[in-house]
């Protein structure tokens, strides 16, 4: 059973519409990425899929392993196992990270009915996921991305994912923001979590990252549309050739 | 219906104010009215010595020429108050309780429901480090560690006991900060009040435990006015904790509560408080008014006077916790977190009043409105001509959830020394819709998000709390806030 599987998908923005028949299907264990031009509905995509009420979806269906995902709320998404690392993550002032993280991982265990983790439990988990992403102690007792970097913003998004434990993973621009060494270390840290009932949608600008994270598909979307799918060769021909041919039009 | 949804239907309700609950207890109670014959038969009924009935009676004469205070931002239609009753307590065994056996079963039960210990084995056994009075409608009905306190020399109990064990205490300090004259309500207290709190802590003593006063309305078209009255004395420090709850009633209930703090040289007092009384259902019906005058006097040089207030409950609160900086180099905090849902209305603030040299205050408040609620921050900071390099910090924070609700801030500044330096900073937000995605996005529902964002906002107050007192406020935090979103 395929883990996402996205049919015709129409949506829009304030009655704009901005996505116009996405098909899309996602296999437990596959990465897909997904490329275009700015303002092509990546970002579009990935809050319909997480179930952001500010976007309407006006047809088609998406399937989250194998339920309508129209009967589940942005949280319920969440905890059956969607992930979204948001391109631009927002700051929660007075919520430590930790305190956070604590609410949401238990807040999803509840959902699938496993044990609550107790204070001790957590900070092993914490120390555990830590390493995968090297994030420093400090930001996790600062309060959500208050004052972080846009690197350490993205950083944390990958952090949070590794204690999520998530079947799907989508990561919207992940690598922009992040330095050379950063993206290697945040590549290191999505292939550590790479499984084979896991799957990835890895939304991003650069050939770079996907040198990293070798993606099984690449998608290019343009105004609301995916125009081409390919392998991973297909990321190093937008690299020389850009979105021309397709926004000329 | 089916049995299943009224079940859910009560949990539903519970949940919207767990304390509704009414103490089904005999009760002996002054007929409804208020006149010299009432305010006298009070004074009686509590073997008052003749000073403080004459305290009573000026207080009530005085009231006669007041009319009610129309400036705050709150609306209500006229209270009668020949239709309270002035004087209701529970009818106990023996006239008042020496120890917890002697209370009534009920009264005890009541308060296990409301979670409050009066228990000593629950102190001894480290679950709580807190000594408790509690008052249940008019009269102080337990206090424990009464003994522990006495041999440091602190008098802690209800103030009915003070003015009888202790009355040139209660005689030298009572309306010395909120004089009789202070304010309509302040001023219906001092005829009227019942009972309440009385705390002495003697020079030099840092006491040990947290007081707590904890506050329970019952009866029905009674009111409550409380008296508690705090000194701390030379050097001494004490932390004191206020708590209420209220039934679950359909008509208003008044509550003019007055609190009293003096605090002489080098002495600190902490005055907390977690308001919870019954706010009242979502069409604004039934619910408390809360009418409370608190002040504190930093008497003596080096003082320090902090109130830490947060306000979940009542239809209405008005209240301005103040402080009189009267002592050298005294100090005066006011951290506030008021929370108004529904049609809740809240106009609350503080006073802070530099005579002294060199004295600080700092006030820190933060309101949140939802539903059709309207929050209101009134703080006066005054500086005297003696207040040489006074300083003052002032931080209003409103958020907003929703686009039926109001903010309000009326800051006063009345500086008359040039020296003085006064701070005031203003932010008004809205509760973002892409930070309630975010929660959702990691597993929190709209509810739970709602309260974390909230409890962020608030961080800066309830740090300021006693720790147990913080769990509980964070908690009733969430509690008021549901139904606010979506
Ligand atoms: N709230 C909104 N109101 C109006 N238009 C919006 C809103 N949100 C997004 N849009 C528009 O929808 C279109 C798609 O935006 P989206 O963020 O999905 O692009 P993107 O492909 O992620 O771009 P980028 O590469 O720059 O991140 C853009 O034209 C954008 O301006
Ligand atoms: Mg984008």
């Amino acid at each position: 059973m395929a883990l996402l599987e996205i049919k015709d998908l129409h949506a829009s923005v304030a009655d704009k519409p901005i996505l116009k028949g996405i098909n899309l299907t996602i296999k437990p264990g596959e990465v897909h990425a997904i490329m275009g031009p700015n303002g092509s509905g990546k970002s579009t995509l990935s809050n319909v899929l997480a179930g952001n009420e500010a976007y309407t979806k006006t047809a088609g269906q998406i399937l989250f392993d194998g339920q309508d995902i129209d009967e589940l709320a942005a949280h319920e998404r969440a905890c059956a196992g969607m992930f979204l690392a948001f391109q631009y993550p927002v700051e929660i002032a007075g919520i430590s990270n930790m305190y956070f993280l604590k609410a949401a991982v238990n807040a999803v265990r509840k959902y699938q009915g496993i044990d609550q983790l107790d204070a001790m439990d957590f900070l092993d988990l914490v120390e555990e996921k830590k390493k995968i992403v090297k994030i420093r102690s400090d930001l996790l007792e600062r309060a959500v991305n208050s004052g972080f970097s846009g690197g350490e913003k993205k950083r944390n998004e990958i952090f949070q994912m590794a204690m999520l434990e998530p079947k799907l993973g989508i990561l919207d621009e992940t690598d922009s923001g992040l330095d050379i060494d950063a993206l290697r270390i945040v590549a290191d840290g999505v292939n550590a979590l790479r499984s084979p009932d896991r799957g990835f949608l890895v939304i991003t600008h650069y050939q770079r990252l996907l040198d990293y994270i070798v993606p099984d598909h690449v998608h290019v979307l343009v105004n609301g549309q995916i125009v081409k799918s390919g392998g991973k060769e297909l990321a190093l021909e937008l690299e020389d050739e850009g979105y021309a041919s397709w926004v000329a039009e | 219906m089916k049995i299943e949804d009224e079940k859910s239907f009560d949990t539903l309700t519970d949940k919207e104010y767990k304390y509704g609950f009414v103490t089904d207890i005999e009760s002996d109670s002054l007929p409804p009215g208020l006149n010299e014959d009432i305010v006298r038969a009070i004074s009686k009924r509590k073997n008052e010595p003749e000073w403080l009935m004459e305290f009573r009676l000026k207080a009530y004469r005085h009231w006669l020429t007041l009319e009610e205070p129309k400036w705050a931002k709150v609306e209500f239609p006229p209270v009668d108050y020949q239709a309270l009753s002035y004087y209701s307590a529970p009818k106990q065994k023996a006239d008042m309780p020496q120890s917890l056996d002697d209370v009534d079963p009920e009264l005890l039960a009541t308060y296990e429901k409301l979670g409050i210990p009066l228990g000593e084995q629950e102190v001894l056994a480290g679950v709580a480090n807190v000594a408790v009075d509690a008052v249940f409608d008019s009269v102080s009905v337990a206090t424990t560690f009464k003994k522990n306190l006495e041999e440091l020399g602190i008098i802690f109990g209800s103030f009915s006991d003070a003015v009888k064990d202790h009355p040139e205490l209660v005689k030298k300090y009572l309306g010395t900060v909120v004089p009789y004259k202070d304010n309509y309500y302040a001023t219906l207290n001092s005829a009227v009040f019942s009972d309440g709190s009385f705390c002495y802590i003697p020079k030099g003593v840092k006491c040990p435990l947290e007081l707590s006063t904890y506050f329970r309305i019952n009866a029905a078209n009674t009111g409550q006015f409380e008296r508690t009255l705090l000194v701390a004395d030379e050097g001494a420090q004490v932390s004191y904790l206020e708590g209420c709850t209220a039934p679950q009633r359909d008509e208003n209930q008044l509550h003019a509560a007055v609190v009293e703090l003096i605090a002489h040289k080098d002495a600190k007092i902490k005055y907390s408080t977690v308001q919870n009384w019954y706010p009242g259902d979502k069409d604004g019906k039934g619910g408390i008014y809360n009418f409370v005058t608190k002040r504190g006097h930093c008497r003596g040089d080096n003082s320090k006077i902090s109130w830490t207030q947060v306000e979940t409950g009542s239809a209405i609160t008005w209240k301005y916790p103040s402080c009189i900086l009267k002592g050298d180099n005294s100090v005066g905090e006011f951290y506030s977190v008021a929370v108004t849902n529904n049609m809740q209305q809240a106009d609350t603030g503080t006073k802070m009043v530099h005579i002294g040299k060199n004295t600080k205050s700092t006030i820190i408040s933060k309101g949140i409105s939802a539903g059709k609620a309207q929050n209101t921050y009134r703080g006066l900071v005054r500086v005297q001509e003696t207040a040489e390099n006074a300083r003052n910090f002032s931080q209003c924070d409103s958020m907003l959830i929703g686009d039926r609700c109001g903010a309000h801030t009326f800051p006063y500044i009345d500086v008359n020394n040039p020296t003085a330096q006064v701070e005031h900073e203003a932010t008004t937000t809205k509760i973002g819709e892409d930070q309630i995605f975010y929660c959702n996005q990691r597993g929190l529902d709209t509810e739970e998000a709602v309260t974390m964002i909230v409890n962020g906002f608030c961080k800066e107050v309830f740090r300021e709390l006693p720790m147990e007192f913080a769990v509980e406020a964070q908690k009733l935090l969430g509690i008021s806030l549901e139904g606010s979103v979506g």
